[in-house]
């Protein structure tokens, strides 16, 4: 109840101020559309149920919602679960993928002293890319050397949400003091072991928050992915097809989803951490 | 070398370098610790305790002088398992709970899991911790967890125990239940003790005989034989035997700070 409180105030506020947005918004548009001896009450009426609204009303969006989730079944085109799970997986390949390079960057950056000159320098440039700008490029390149379909948006959604679990990795494979250190030296551990029984187990508390960062950016990446090349399938060609047609409500309900799946995606995450908290009594 | 010898020091120096300025830790530390013996390292904060105890298990290395450990290189002895360390911290891995902290070592020396669970079971009993086996560290109180501390360096069953002030971090009550219980440990084990302390109480209480060191740059000023009778008790601590062997120890500090 304590979290449920809060949350419903902010949810209240939103949709209050969502909904005095929405008269001056579609002001001209329902003026336009009504008869010439149309009342003010009736215009201001009027902007709350606009086919093609500028910015559409909180139950406008809550209808188109639930129309394309339910009324169609989930292999259809026309259902929203149909392109949500299309950019989920793409997303989560990414995640994947930003694991593993994440983590193999960090180990080497960790262990190499050279890497961690010759690396670091990369891996932020490779954050000043803007990803986002290029990616429809980057999928069109893809395109032609024959890779389509999950994989492109995979690779950017990797390349945008890697870089938080790398630096998160890094902290945290470093994190052990020098007195843990010294204890595996007092038993001639080896590096190997070194690393997995001390600096991959301190490490975990620095891998989730960096996942937590990392989670809802790979999602990003598979939307924008899937703007160019008039994909058929996701989230991002509904808001593409929304915005050529000028359906703000497939927009809106697109854009939600979307928000939809970040939450269930940091979820997860929670869910792993506290997996891995309750193998270690609870803390850190 | 007489084969009893476990540690033997010759004109032992060490220099550090740091930011251009250079310290010298030890100077010309000559030393001879024979197997059984619990021998203390007293002196002011700065001196070089942890140095020495330090070039013992070659996490130091010694710019002048000979070190033969179990007549070794420290890093043979090292790679031997042939010393448990005690840092001045718990050093518990907090991600492990006590068992798995004390397992830890034989875990790296690659024993098995039946074997490893038994002698937990056995150190464990030793510093009376079985009940708090499946805690983790974070619920042990500072005693306790340094209490671990010892257990998991007692694990592989070292001859040697190296000891850097273990109860330095703890309040006077505690620190006394642990010296009685150290003392009984070692009678009951048969280890050789080096154990670093700058209490004088704490050296007599437990030692077969106490290194003194001076400060700036550490140098042995004095080592006395503490022959106190083999079974102590706390109220050991008022009986002139006690009291004058501590009176030696307090002059050998201070004979050492008048050199500066
Ligand atoms: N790694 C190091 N680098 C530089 N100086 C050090 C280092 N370790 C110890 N020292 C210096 O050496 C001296 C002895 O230190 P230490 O052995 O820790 O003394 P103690 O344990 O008796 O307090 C101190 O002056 C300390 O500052
Ligand atoms: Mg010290």
């Amino acid at each position: 109840m304590t979290r449920v409180l809060p949350l419903a105030c902010v949810l209240a506020c939103v949709l209050l101020i969502w909904m005095a947005a929405v008269v001056p918004m579609n002001w001209d548009q329902a003026q336009a559309l009504a008869d010439d001896g149309a009342q003010w009450q009736d215009v201001a009426w009027a902007t709350l149920s606009l086919d093609r609204p500028l910015l559409p009303a909180p139950h406008q969006v809550a209808g188109e919602l639930i129309g394309s989730i339910a009324g169609w079944p989930v292999t259809s085109p026309r259902s929203l679960v149909f392109h949500a799970v299309v950019t989920f997986a793409a997303a989560v390949v990414g995640f994947v993928l930003a694991l593993a390079l994440g983590v193999a960057l960090a180990v080497g950056i960790v262990h190499v002293r050279t890497l961690d000159r010759a690396l670091m320098p990369w891996v932020i440039a490779s954050q000043a890319v803007p990803v986002l700008a290029i990616a429809p490029m980057v999928v069109v390149v893809l395109g032609n050397l024959g890779l389509t379909g999950l994989l492109p948006k995979a690779l950017i959604a990797g390349w945008l949400s890697f870089f938080p679990i790398t630096t998160g990795m890094v902290k945290g494979l470093r994190s052990p003091d020098p007195m843990q250190r010294d204890l595996m030296r007092t038993y001639s551990a080896t590096p190997r072991q070194e690393f997995a029984k001390l600096r991959w187990p301190a490490s975990m508390p620095f891998l989730f928050p960096g996942l937590k960062v990392a989670a809802p950016l790979a999602l990003v990446g598979a939307i924008v992915a899937e703007l160019p090349t008039g994909a058929q399938a996701g989230l991002g060609a509904r808001l593409l097809a929304g915005s050529y047609y000028g359906q703000t409500l497939q927009i809106w309900a697109a854009l939600f989803m979307a928000a939809v799946l970040a939450v269930l995606a940091v979820a997860a995450v929670d869910l792993a951490q506290a997996v891995m908290l309750s193998r270690r009594g609870g803390r850190l | 070398m007489p084969a009893d010898i476990v540690v033997e020091a010759h004109g032992l120096g060490v220099t550090f370098e740091a930011d251009g300025q250079r310290t010298v830790a030890l100077t010309d530390v000559s030393l001879a610790i024979r197997a059984g013996e619990f021998v203390s390292l007293i002196g002011p904060s700065g001196c070089g305790k942890t140095t020495l105890l330090r070039l013992i298990a070659d996490l130091e290395q010694p710019g002048a002088g000979r070190l033969l450990v179990n007549g070794t290189t420290p890093e043979q002895a090292r790679l031997q398992l042939a010393y448990g360390y005690v840092f001045q911290a718990p050093a518990l891995y907090p991600w492990r709970n006590v068992t798995r902290n004390v397992t830890l070592p034989l875990e790296v020396m690659g024993m098995d899991r039946a074997q490893r669970q038994a002698r937990a079971a056995r150190v464990l009993d030793l510093v009376g911790l079985t009940e708090f086996r499946r805690r983790f560290p974070w619920q042990l109180s500072g005693g306790m967890q340094q209490r671990v501390s010892i257990a998991r360096a007692l694990s592989f069953e070292p001859g040697l125990l190296l000891m850097d002030e273990p109860f330095g971090a703890l309040d006077e009550i505690t620190r006394d239940g642990l010296t009685l219980h150290l003392h009984a440990l070692w009678r009951r084990t048969g280890l050789t003790a080096v154990f670093v302390t700058h209490s004088i109480p704490e050296a007599v209480y437990l030692s077969t005989r106490i290194v003194v060191m001076s400060p700036r740059p550490g140098r042995v000023v004095e080592v006395i034989d503490c022959d106190l009778p083999a079974e102590r008790t706390l109220d050991l601590r008022d009986t002139p035997a006690f009291i004058a062997v501590a009176h030696r120890v307090r002059e050998a500090l201070r004979a050492g700070h008048s050199y500066d």
